[in-house]
């Protein structure tokens, strides 16, 4: 046998294990995603038969699914803009030698080791009507009482400030370790050109910042698509599917109403739109920075 | 994932934009009330959990300090038990991530083989695709495998992971390989050459991963919600779920304190090792 060959059942035999469970748990679901939106779902004795592009069909006419997008598409504008700036100010501030600066850090970056589901629960009660702290915070300024997680013009708002606490903290730690990295000469270059700090900010710390934005930013977006725990406790999607995102559809579709051709229909419109964030950071971001 | 080139040994250069004064006082002022706001709810409920119940809303430095909460919450569910499903969940995960991702990542980082950059871009699409993206399709696979409601059902999805895998072939890639080399010299086969060359040198890495791998899966909670149904199976975050959701009504005074001892664990870790708990994360998002 030659060396090559030898190289590669070795190769693949130290891949092996890891292919194999790649391949039961994510390629052949993702085929049999797309596969099944084309079937329809057995019910008690009549078999999953082709039906075309009818799932699709109905998925165009549910009025659900647009709401679903359209609350996904507004959770994501209202996250990730949000979370992103408050990430490099936190991480600005952080740098900087300010006054109780452990405390600062710490306290930013709590929120992204507690689970979510828990964190959830007291954010609940934060939201909650009449005694809840913010009616308390509100009432004590002489505001009215809002029922802000079952309102629909606010329930939105309300799970979108709670998935910012969540991961601001955790994008702001990328940011910090791209700060430090930058050398100080620069800064002590732009002092002699006389640059002001916001000069020396936008001219040299943030164009320097930009492959961490743009890391930032790919993984704001997944999370934008995937952050639905906090759903499950706070509103179940309501009040009157005002808080449904994508995954939360998926699940109620696929596991409260086990219309599973209909849920793997969804899955592949999820899975389009990751494809699109994928083709996106290998097109866009792989071009700027690169790992050898 | 790439972003950021590593820190470098900065020389002690005092920095000119560096806020002096005033400034300072500013800055660290917003800095301090905006963290004061982001602890604000964990402190809410740490207050909510350590008074009694009738304190819940009424802050009043005088009220009584109680574990009543605590214990009413620890006999109202079996949390001792989903403690354990949670312990030995994170557990298996993670060496199975750990064997699996050190295997494949030796193979990607050091062997060039046929159909190696094909292996790693299939490797790869689970960054994108994540496994709660699959719920439908998994969870007809693990029924077919008649596992529905057992602890590896929860970790089977998650044990081969593109990110562990990514991280640690760039880890191996650092390894000089003249180190290699001088190890297939004296006559080891190249498994002993990756556990006594490899492995000790991408501990940092391994640290790293361990620790964000056991904070995810530790705070895990939809894919859990769907394959356990039982208490023998379930996971401390559905299990905190079902305690708070059904069993309670609106006792927050017991769901805060339920809330604060499923995720006392990772936080006090947290607090005692702050350091390592950041750098781990940083050094994982880096790479």
């Amino acid at each position: 046998m030659t060396n090559r060959a030898t190289a590669t059942i070795h190769g693949w035999l130290l891949l092996l294990p890891a292919m194999a469970c790649l391949a039961l748990f994510t390629h052949w679901p993702a085929v049999a995603s797309l596969v099944e939106s084309f079937y329809s779902t057995p019910r008690g004795r009549r078999p999953a038969r082709f039906v075309g592009a009818e799932n699709y069909q109905q998925m165009l006419a549910d009025p659900i699914f647009w709401k679903a997008m359209s609350n996904n598409l507004w959770f994501a504008l209202g996250t990730i803009p949000t979370s992103i700036a408050l990430a490099l100010l936190m991480a600005v501030w952080v740098n900087d030698k300010i006054v109780g600066r452990t405390w600062v850090r710490m306290a930013f970056f709590t929120p992204t080791i507690l689970p979510m589901i828990a964190v959830a629960n007291i954010w609940l009660f934060f939201f909650t009507p009449q005694y809840g702290l913010l009616e308390q915070i509100i009432h004590a300024f002489g505001g009215r009482n809002t029922n802000w997680l079952g309102s629909q013009d606010t329930a939105l708002y309300a799970v979108t400030v709670v998935a910012i606490w969540k991961e601001a903290g955790f994008f702001m730690i990328f940011y910090l370790a791209a700060l430090q990295a930058i050398p100080l000469n620069l800064g002590e270059a732009a002092a002699i050109e006389g640059a002001s700090r916001w000069t020396y900010f936008r001219r040299v710390q943030f164009p320097l910042l930009m492959p961490t934005t743009l890391f930032v930013l790919i993984n704001a977006v997944i999370n934008a698509f995937r952050m639905v725990d906090h759903i499950f406790v706070m509103t179940r999607g309501g009040p009157d599917n005002a808080t449904t995102l994508l995954l939360f559809y998926i699940y109620q579709v696929g596991f409260s109403f086990w219309d599973t051709a209909y849920a793997a229909t969804l899955t592949c419109v999820l899975l389009a739109l990751l494809a699109i964030v994928a083709f996106v950071q290998y097109g866009f971001l792989e071009r700027r920075t690169h790992y050898r | 994932m790439s972003a950021a080139p590593r820190p470098v040994a900065v020389a002690t250069h005092s920095d000119p934009y560096a806020p002096r004064g005033l400034s300072l006082t500013l800055e660290s002022a917003g800095a301090i009330l905006l963290a004061l706001i982001w602890v604000l709810p964990l402190a809410y409920a740490v207050w909510a959990a350590i008074h009694p119940a009738e304190y819940t809303t009424r802050f009043v430095l005088t009220a009584p300090l109680t574990l009543d909460n605590f214990t009413r919450a620890w006999a109202a569910a079996p949390f001792a038990r989903y403690f354990l499903n949670t312990f030995i969940l994170v557990t298996m995960i993670l060496a199975c991530q750990l064997v699996l991702g050190t295997l494949a990542a030796y193979a990607l980082a050091r062997q060039d083989f046929w159909g190696r950059d094909v292996a790693f871009a299939l490797i790869l699409a689970q960054l994108m695709i994540m496994p709660d993206a699959l719920i439908v399709e998994n969870y007809r696979t693990l029924s077919r495998l008649g596992l529905i409601d057992t602890i590896p059902a929860i970790a089977l999805p998650y044990i081969a992971s593109a990110f562990g895998i990514f991280l640690l072939r760039q880890t191996f890639k650092t390894v000089p390989k003249e180190l290699d080399d001088a190890a297939r010299v004296e006559g080891a086969s190249p498994l002993q050459v990756l556990m006594k060359v490899y492995v000790p040198l991408a501990k940092p890495t391994y640290i790293a991963y361990g620790l964000v791998s056991v904070s995810y899966h530790w705070n895990n909670f939809l894919w859990p919600l769907l394959v356990t149904n039982s208490v023998e199976s379930r996971p401390l975050t559905v299990g905190l779920q079902v305690f708070s959701s059904s069993d309670q009504g609106i006792d927050w005074a017991v769901i805060c304190a339920a809330t604060l001892m499923t995720s006392a664990p990772l936080l006090i870790g947290f607090l005692l090792f702050q350091r390592q708990f950041v750098q781990s994360f940083m050094r994982a998002g880096i790479k």
